[in-house]
């Protein structure tokens, strides 16, 4: 006997089992279950999908086969930061976010999901440690999304209906934002030092107004300078009655004063820096960051998990706080909305930071500083090369300007391509301002050799040969 | 060997309870779980100690209060929190229905591992990403045999990023038409997910939503009450989260593309449904597919997931940036796409979620897609006929019609006759190491819960979910108090809930816990 043999993922496909299942519910066939479906709207076609590649071991082979057509960070010395940044993942993050129990899992109760409830409520208050602020959510999608909803509560809390950005912000992540607000906000830019990349004061001035709700920029910045006038921009958007929430990469926290330390009252950002993979930008998830004032925080429209107690006395319970705001409640009465975001990556950067505890934070912070430094000396001497492009302290990345070179940052980066060598992001499309500029990153995963090799042949690049 | 496998009610079922510290609990200063390297000595030598190089205001004075905390015992406290989540793979999960709780293949998790994906930078040169982007771009052509649209985009992150993206394309539609002042309604349906509404009021739209008629579906007469000249567009399930297939949904569509509007299919769970009906027959402008729910690719306690979002050639030009170009040799990221509503998650969404989508479809090919969905449907009315023989539960609308990918039922029958609840009941499913789900808010069945067994559990799991089920109505009859006290063998007890809604007492964060818990009773 052949019996036609199940495919693995679906059992129940077995003839005889489904012939059982069928007569047990008194139906003819499956298309009969099908019965009120209109056959005008039945596609009676064949999908054009290839066969099934049922065989696991044939599956592998076919997708590592097309992945074989990338070349990796790890193949390759990169200088590519913008947003998405390779840093070291330490193996017990990847160990941790590959349990089954916690990548399988998804909308459990407390009673048979404890942990990813006690998890999240780990990496909130970690991330609210490393913030120096009260609250933390579970992750959003994205420091675009973060960013994006930091500025729509602002507008909730003030009741006021524009907000003020930086205009040397990720321009991707401007386009976002301005999409996200739009209609409740009116998004404005606040024009920068080209020079060094710092705010201008004057200008910000004199577009704060009463309708003002919030002021936003990044520390560091997109372009990797820091953001030295925190304490300033805070006090002239407080003193017009805005919030001043600031955008910043976690991973720089353990060197970097902490933004509520010069005023802001939100913080966003994003945890792909905190343990998780890059993955062709698929590893992001955005992090808000408040104080405890009961006005703010309803107006999260994130899943906030508290910590609490249960009939046995020294048991930990875990829950939603303030559920009745979001629109699992209220549909569109809720604040914004709320669904399935990002929860996988956050466990990771709970992980991450358990690991690293405030010791390892400031280690990390401390060696990318230095390497970015290491990089930005060895550029800045290179004939015709600038660097850092803005006159600014910095982090991990920073602007290197090649105007002197008299060669594009298209060319340059297609030269060191051919060397197995990601440059920086090009900038010129981007800011126009700034010429031929790249944006250039290091991470603890950049050694000083590879740096070494990477000046010697654009050296060699920008000096014609 | 026998051809009959038997099932089980698992009475002796124990959830790990560990009793586990708060990872702050846990610290002990000096004690450290990773080291990360040093820079050489050469670049040591020439910029000193990093710090100097910035002002003093800019340097972190008091370092984070993070605890400290050896490697080993790290990775004991995840692996205990991990051994207290429940999970698919333990689960017979077709209790959180809506969801499309199905198998997630272990291989797809390895291929999204793969350096050569995890380990790849979104502004690398094209050339470099040719693999990453293949995938993109013939996940799409799948995608779009599968819906009849002409184009897909895999930027928004989740179900309710890619309705964000309908509604955000709907908005710039009638903009670029110079009818985004007078259209500012959107209409949707009471049993379609909280997000259609929700994301239509992020966007300003004033929301009409459509209740259900004795067979639980929205009707044409009352959508014709509030189409018209306001209305912007149409976002809606079908089947809606009652299983119940709208047979009048072309006439939905019709009606309000003809009143101006645009129509967004939200098929987040198209499970039952993959090469038996699409988007395209039913007329809709776009719709999008979780690849989290009816694409195997895992839920991961909430994501990272994925939206697939499919829209006609008409809507092409409004997609957001960048979309992915094939010219028969090179792929490419096209940013150039004329009405595009820009950008709505960073880069290019979340790629290592799409490679599983991928992968999960070439593993089953044309006809498997239709057969996941047939099997998904079976499974579901063999089901639904149990379910309906349970003492005290019962499905609501549609009575004797079959359903397609899941059923809304209702325990009220059981909870009039013996006090107990939907919760009390998804309480004590934990007992016997299951989930059951109530439903989305508000509660229009009463005592709700939605059963969704998908193409992945065999007969036998499904009748032991139905026996545990049977076995918990008796119980709820013969001994209410046992339910109404559960769990009694999962990792806690009844949780009090009062903290979570008192702003003196909510603790969010270990900090606010200290500063209003542990303050006070030292």
């Amino acid at each position: 006997m052949t019996e036609r043999r199940a495919h693995p993922y679906i059992p129940n496909s077995v003839p005889r089992v489904k012939a059982e299942m069928l007569a047990e519910i008194g139906a003819r066939d499956v298309d009969e279950l099908y019965g009120d479906i209109p056959e005008s709207l039945r596609f009676r076609g064949k999908m054009d999908i290839p066969g099934p590649i049922a065989s696991e071991s044939l599956l592998k082979k076919h997708v590592e086969g097309i992945l074989a057509k990338n070349t990796s960070c790890e193949e390759a010395t990169s200088f590519l930061g913008a947003g998405c940044y390779n840093h070291y993942v330490p193996v017990i993050c990847d160990e941790i976010n590959r349990r089954s129990e916690f990548i399988t899992a998804y909308a459990g109760e407390p009673y048979e999901d404890f942990g990813r409830f006690q998890v999240l409520w780990e990496y909130e208050s970690l991330m609210a440690e490393l913030l120096d602020m009260d609250i933390c959510n579970v992750p959003t999608y994205d420091w675009f999304q973060a960013a994006s909803t930091s500025l729509r509560m602002s507008g909730r809390y003030t009741g006021r209906g524009k907000a003020l950005l930086a205009a040397n912000i990720s321009p991707d992540r401007l386009k976002a934002i301005r999409n996200y607000c739009q209609p409740v906000l009116m998004i404005e830019t606040v024009a920068f030092d080209p020079k060094t990349g710092l705010m201008e004061l004057a200008d910000l001035q004199a577009k704060l107004s009463s309708d003002v709700a919030a002021v936003y920029f990044e520390n560091p910045g997109y372009l990797g300078f820091l953001e030295t006038q925190g304490q300033r921009i805070a006090d002239l958007a407080h003193a017009a009655g805005a919030l001043l929430v600031v955008g910043a990469d976690p991973n720089s926290l353990g060197v970097l004063t902490p933004p509520s330390q010069y005023g802001a009252d939100l913080v966003c950002g994003d945890i792909q820096t905190l343990g998780n993979h890059m993955s062709f930008g698929g590893g992001m998830g955005g992090f808000i960051a408040t104080r405890d004032e009961e006005k703010l925080v309803m107006e999260y429209p994130s899943r906030l998990f508290g910590i609490s107690t249960t009939e046995v006395p020294g048991e930990y319970g875990f829950g939603d706080v303030a559920y009745d705001r979001t629109s699992f409640a209220h549909r569109e009465k809720g604040k914004e909305f709320i669904g399935t975001a990002a929860a996988l990556h956050g466990i990771t950067a709970c992980v991450y930071l358990a690991l690293m505890g405030p010791v390892g934070m400031q280690e990390l912070g401390v060696h990318l500083l230095q390497k970015a430094q290491y990089l930005a000396k060895k550029l800045s001497a290179i004939k015709g090369v600038r660097a850092p492009g803005l006159e600014s302290p910095f982090y991990k990345e920073f602007v290197v300007d090649f105007n002197g070179t008299g060669r594009t940052v298209a060319e340059i980066n297609g030269a060191l391509l051919e060397h197995r060598i990601f440059g920086g992001k090009d900038l010129s499309k981007d800011f126009p301002v700034l010429g031929q500029s790249a944006l250039y990153c290091v991470t603890e995963l950049v050694s000083q050799e590879e740096i070494d090799r990477f000046v010697t042949v654009l050296n060699d690049i920008v000096g014609g040969k | 060997m026998s051809t009959k496998r038997s099932f089980k009610v698992r009475t002796n079922f124990h959830q790990a309870k560990w009793d586990e510290e708060l990872i702050f609990e846990l610290h002990k200063p000096g004690e450290r779980g990773f080291v990360v390297a040093p820079v050489e000595k050469g670049i040591e030598a020439e910029v000193g100690n990093g710090l100097s190089a910035l002002p003093a205001h800019m340097i972190r004075q008091k370092a984070p209060d993070l605890p400290e905390v050896g490697q080993m015992r790290v990775v004991k406290h995840f692996m205990r929190l991990s051994q207290e989540n429940l999970g698919g793979d333990l689960n017979i999960d077709i209790g959180q229905g809506t969801c499309t709780m199905k198998y997630n293949p272990k291989i797809n998790d390895v291929l999204a591992s793969n350096p050569k994906l995890a380990r790849l930078h979104p502004l690398q040169d094209e050339r470099t990403v040719q693999g990453a982007l293949e995938v993109l771009y013939s996940l799409d052509l799948y995608m779009r045999e599968i819906s009849g649209m002409d184009r897909f985009s895999f930027q928004p992150a989740s179900g309710s990023g890619a309705i964000l993206n309908m509604v955000s394309i709907i908005q710039a539609y009638h903009r670029d038409r110079g009818e985004a002042e007078t259209r500012d309604e959107i209409i949707t349906t009471i049993f379609s997910h909280p997000s259609d509404a929700a994301a239509a009021a992020v966007k300003g739209y004033k929301v009409i939503t459509l209740m259900q008629n004795e067979d639980g579906l929205p009707t044409v007469e009352d959508l014709r009450k509030v189409v018209g000249p306001r209305t912007a567009g149409l976002l809606i399930t079908n089947p809606e989260d009652t299983g119940i297939f709208n047979p009048h949904i072309a006439e939905f569509v019709r009606l309000v593309q003809e009143a101006g509007g645009l129509c967004g299919y939200d098929q987040a769970n198209v499970n039952g449904l993959m090469g038996i009906t699409r988007a395209k027959e039913a007329g809709f402008d776009m719709c999008f597919f979780n690849l989290h729910k009816t694409f195997g690719t895992p839920h991961g306690c909430g994501g990272p997931a994925g939206g697939a979002l499919g829209v006609t050639k008409a809507l092409q030009d409004f997609m957001p940036v960048p979309l992915v170009e094939f010219d028969g040799r090179t792929y490419s990221l096209n940013e150039n796409v004329s009405k595009s509503i820009g950008k709505t998650r960073s880069f290019y969404g979340t790629v290592q979620v799409a490679l599983k989508a991928y992968a999960w479809v070439r593993a089953l090919g044309a006809e498997g897609l239709r057969e996941v969905s047939e099997i998904a449907v079976l499974n579901n009315n063999y089901v639904l006929e149990k379910i309906k023989k349970i003492r005290g539960a019962s499905a609501p609308y549609a009575r004797g019609r079959r359903r397609i990918e899941q059923v809304r039922y209702s325990w009220e029958q059981l909870h009039q006759d013996t006090g107990v609840t939907t919760e009390d009941i998804a309480l004590r499913m934990a007992d016997y190491g299951m989930h059951l789900w109530s439903s989305h808010h508000p509660f229009i069945v009463p005592q709700p819960f939605t059963i969704e067994p998908t193409e992945s559990y065999s007969k036998e799991e499904l009748d032991e979910y139905v026996a545990v089920l049977t076995k918990i109505s008796e119980e709820a009859y013969t001994e209410p108090e046992t339910v109404k006290t559960a769990p009694h063998r999962s990792v806690c007890r009844k949780i009090d809930h009062h903290d979570f809604d008192d702003p003196a007492k909510w603790a969010i964060t270990w900090r606010l816990y200290k500063r209003k818990h542990l303050a006070k009773n030292p």
